[in-house]
């Protein structure tokens, strides 16, 4: 069983008004009833592929994206459904892309791995194990080299650090100063292998360290000290004095992938998370604040019910691009091979 | 009249032309900067552009490749240089998983105009690990352009039209072509492309196929077959990827013989490729079946007669033409 951090801690009073603590918990119900209807859809085979479910994570990407503005660079994995929502990407255009259908975000090529919406400056869905992490210090590089205030938010599992990749931008990222945020989210398994199991140190936030990165260690499961932290490493690396490596710790309640059989975890650490769910702790939190009704609980249900209604409407309507288009997008001018 | 100019020269004049004509282009690698380039290409150019723009790297691959692909999403022109070819393998992900698949993953929303160059081939005796040609693994990826400029005016003119394409293109340096020199026209820019092979000599007997640092070894090949009476003609093909079938059958068709000749093992050569491709459109047409002069199936001996038996040759190629000229009509 894992120790956590701030597991024993009360946790600190929403510091919200009632409409942007009320919205933080709609967007955290909107990536959670989307992602169980995908689910309820890939037993269908409507989804098909690699399917990873966010679902026990949400205040992470909750939390953190609603501290970024709408121009910033947005970099995230294959468990990223979550990530395009709430930077901006239509629950119509994910659910259509996990269909396969040509209206999706990516036009079917990529699937729930490859979401993408430059539109949004949503750059993936980057599906190898810290593949993102490079890219987006580069793209943080060509901000800073462009003089922009935009900055680069760069979203990975606690996995992505026993990669070089992970080193390497570290290094890079801190030894240029780039604007850029990297949100290590720690949901203690790679796949099957627990994080005791492949790294000789524990303490992720340590490993920035040593590279020079200003680091913070929050629990995952508490959106508000997400959006806090958010707020703070946002902050520090639009000041101009580097990046900064948040670690999120939070829990996967679903398994790795569609296909895992879950073997590898102890139920009753599963249930033990659960309890500290960020989507029902939160909605209890606002009760006893008396900013949120049960009422206006299920309203917001209601609401996030309805998006997925009409997104999975959309996505069956889609269509499937012509097979005779094929070989388009593999360069941006088409050439002969 | 031309002027002459070495390889290396016409490069770093490329190069130095590409920052100038345009403020998003830097240039990004290990030693670049001060040390100026392994392989003294960029040498003065931190001087003139200064570190943001030319960026000394750590020993990073993997990163910096991964880098510049994002910084080509960002909006900036990046040419990253990876020391050689076998360090490049640090670096595949990025290349393959990332800046050649991208545009299509995303469903044609993002593109990658990266160009990275990076020296490759054998014949230094710098024995295995140093003396790899992989420019046929990349040239099997859809998503990338494979550039081999084999010639100074393709090494002074291929980097600014790499850079126009707004999608991932590689350029090959053979390292033993850094100190060849060669004239180099005044309407160079005029005649430049980076989509077809070219003719470096002209013939009738038999085409020989090539590209990169076996260029020169054809064009000597064909000088010793014209002493024996033997018309070679040598095609360039400059861009292993996409090929330029179209320039390649023309020749073909025209010899009715072939032989390809590229560095590199032989078993998955581009070689094989290019053969496979003539046997599909222009067998009809051949006298003779299509022979390969590639390298031996060994890692790269350090002693130089090894090496030298494990690399295509002039006496090789001009072996293989001899046996396909008993081939007649």
């Amino acid at each position: 069983m894992s120790v956590l951090r701030d597991e024993d801690k009360p946790r600190a009073p929403i510091p919200w008004g009632k409409s942007f603590a009320v919205a933080v918990l709609l967007d955290m119900l909107r990536i959670r009833r989307m992602e169980e209807k995908a689910a309820e859809l890939y037993g269908e085979q409507k989804i098909r592929g690699f399917l990873h479910l966010y679902i026990g994570e949400e205040a992470v990407a909750a939390g953190a994206i609603r501290a970024l503005e709408a121009k910033d660079n947005v970099v995230a994995t294959y468990r990223e459904h979550g990530h395009a929502l709430m930077h901006g990407v239509s629950m119509k255009s994910i659910m259509a892309e996990m269909f396969g259908k040509q209206e999706g975000c990516s036009r079917g090529r990529g699937g729930s791995m490859h979401l993408f919406d430059r539109s949004r400056n949503f750059y993936g869905g980057q599906a190898i194990v810290a593949g993102g992490l490079a890219l987006a210090a580069g793209l943080a590089l060509a901000e800073k080299l462009k003089k922009s205030n935009t900055l680069t938010a760069c979203f990975f599992g606690e996995g992505a650090v026993a990669e070089g990749a992970f080193h390497e931008a570290m290094n890079l990222s801190a030894l240029w100063k780039l604007p850029i945020v990297y949100f290590c989210e720690n949901n203690l398994y790679a796949m099957g292998t627990a994080l005791a199991s492949s790294e000789s140190q524990t303490d992720l936030c340590v490993k920035a360290a040593s590279y020079g990165l200003s680091t913070l260690a929050v629990d995952g499961m508490d959106v508000v000290a997400v959006h806090d932290a958010s707020q703070w490493a946002l902050a520090q690396a639009r000041s101009g004095s580097g990046p900064v490596f948040l670690e999120l710790k939070t829990y996967r309640y679903r398994a790795h992938s569609m296909f895992d059989p879950d073997l590898y975890r102890d139920k009753k650490e599963i249930e033990a998370w659960k309890k500290r769910g960020p989507i029902h702790s939160y909605t209890q939190q606002l009760k006893a604040q008396g900013l949120l009704t049960e009422a206006e609980y299920q309203g917001l249900e209601n609401t996030a019910q309805q998006e997925v209604d009409a997104a999975v409407t959309f996505a069956e309507a889609g269509t499937w691009e012509p097979v005779e288009d094929l070989l388009r997008d593999v360069c941006t001018q088409q050439v002969a091979v | 009249m031309g002027r002459r100019i070495s390889y290396r020269e016409a490069l770093r004049e490329g190069l130095r032309a590409a920052l100038l004509e345009d403020s998003r282009v830097f240039l990004m690698g290990e030693d670049v900067g001060r040390y100026g380039g392994s392989y003294a290409v960029s040498k003065g150019l931190l001087d003139e552009f200064g570190p943001e723009r030319i960026r000394d790297t750590p020993l990073s691959e993997l990163g910096f490749v991964g880098m510049g692909v994002g910084a080509a999403l960002g909006g900036l022109r990046p040419i990253v240089e990876i020391m050689t070819v076998n360090f490049s393998l640090l670096a595949l992900d990025p290349i393959v998983n990332t800046a050649a698949m991208l545009h299509h993953m995303s469903g044609g929303q993002f593109s990658v105009p990266l160009v990275i160059r990076m020296a490759t081939g054998a014949g230094r005796q710098v024995a295995a690990q140093h003396s790899n040609s992989f420019e046929t693994w990349y040239a099997h990826v859809p998503g990338l352009r494979v550039l081999a400029p084999a010639t100074v005016e393709d090494a002074r003119g291929m980097l600014k039209l790499a850079l126009a394409d707004p999608d991932p293109v590689l350029m090959f340096e053979h390292a033993q072509l850094y100190n060849l020199t060669g004239e180099l026209p005044e309407n160079e820019r005029a005649s430049m492309d980076i989509n077809q092979a070219r003719l470096r000599r002209l013939g009738s007997d038999v085409s020989l196929v090539t590209h990169g640092g076996s260029l020169p070894k054809a064009l000597q090949a064909a000088n010793e077959l014209a002493e024996l009476g033997i018309a070679a003609e040598v095609l360039d093909l400059r861009i292993l990827r996409p090929l330029d079938d179209a320039s390649i059958m023309a020749s073909v068709r025209k010899c009715r013989r072939a032989v390809v000749v590229s560095e590199g093992w032989r078993s998955g050569n581009l070689a094989a490729e290019v053969m496979a491709r003539i046997h599909e459109q222009a067998s009809p047409d051949l006298l003779a079946p299509v022979a390969r002069v590639c390298s031996e199936e060994v890692p790269i001996p350090y002693a130089r007669h090894l090496e030298e038996a494990a690399l295509p040759q002039v006496h090789k190629i001009v072996s293989a033409v001899k046996t396909l000229m008993k081939y007649t009509a």
